[in-house]
């Protein structure tokens, strides 16, 4: 008589490793949307303080 | 700032479509597999991240020569760019790779020859970026940057190899017969139409996180470069 053995639920880690996966992803791009936007803002205020300058 | 390009536009979608397929395909496409269960499906973004990942260092050592060569600094901006997104994504590689040992090595870490060298690569490229903070002058920065990235470049290759140079338990997927290994397995036709599509995904999103971070690293320096002339 056959036996197999069941597969072990592993659900658990798979959806704790794309969990990771998708914030690590998201919080990079929503790092590199913020950094840009920092960016602008100086840029705008050097743009005014030049233009004042001038 | 200039306004993003239509392709990097389209590449942005681009990029969300081909990542949700690419998730379909590992999370409900690809069959479970017998042994180990659910959590092998972490296998393809694992794998993904990691294939990218090093070749994004080997792409920064390359451009590091390049810009040892045309001392331009353009190319400098483009090896920072090349490694900060292969950090981000080898520490998903590692993190992933930890998930899924638990389970099937029954450990979240063993010193490994593939752990270690991977280990030893992301803690190499995390020191660069704190080296560099440390440099005011852009040429000098980028000298260091360059020279830094191109030995630093070695650590990928000597990663990539370490499972087929030294007895491993790490499961070598593609070419390999390693009798220590543990958790190996033989992938069903299903499964390498997850595997071959997560890696296509992840470079078309590398792609697209590189050309978006070489965008910042221009605006970064038109500020730099404002801000010079403004104090002067």
């Amino acid at each position: 008589m056959f036996y197999q053995t069941p597969t072990v639920d592993t659900s658990g880690y798979m959806i704790a490793g794309y969990a990771v996966a998708f914030i690590v992803m998201g919080l990079y791009v929503a790092s590199l949307y913020i950094r840009t936007r920092n960016l602008n803002r100086d840029m705008e205020t050097l743009e005014e303080m030049e233009n004042s300058d001038s | 700032m200039q306004a993003k390009p239509v392709t990097l536009k389209i590449l942005d979608v681009f990029s969300i479509i081909t990542l949700a397929v690419s998730a379909y395909l590992a999370l409900v496409f690809a069959p479970t597999e017998l042994v180990m269960g659910d959590v092998q499906r972490v296998f393809y973004f694992h794998i993904g991240t990691a294939w990218t990942a090093l070749l994004g260092f080997i792409l920064a050592a390359v451009l590091s020569v390049i810009y040892l060569v045309s001392k331009d600094l353009k190319w400098d901006r483009l090896q920072v760019a090349a490694i900060e997104v292969s950090l981000v994504f080898f520490f998903i590689t590692i993190v992933l790779g930890s998930i899924w040992a638990r389970p099937a090595w029954n450990t979240w870490w063993t010193w490994d020859p593939r752990l270690t060298t991977a280990a030893v690569t992301e803690l190499i490229y995390i020191a660069y970026f704190m080296l560099r903070q440390g440099l005011d002058d852009p040429e000098r920065r980028a000298r260091f940057g360059a020279v830094y990235a191109l030995i630093g470049g070695l650590s990928a290759p000597i990663t990539f190899f370490a499972i087929r140079l030294y007895r491993t338990i790490h499961p070598v997927v593609i070419g390999g017969n390693n009798p220590e290994a543990e958790g190996g397995f033989a992938m069903s036709a299903d499964m390498r139409v997850a595997f071959f599509f997560a890696l296509f995904a992840f470079t078309i999103i590398f792609i697209d996180l590189f050309w978006n971070r070489v965008r910042l690293g221009a605006l970064e320096n038109k500020v730099e470069q404002l801000k010079l002339k403004v104090t002067m």
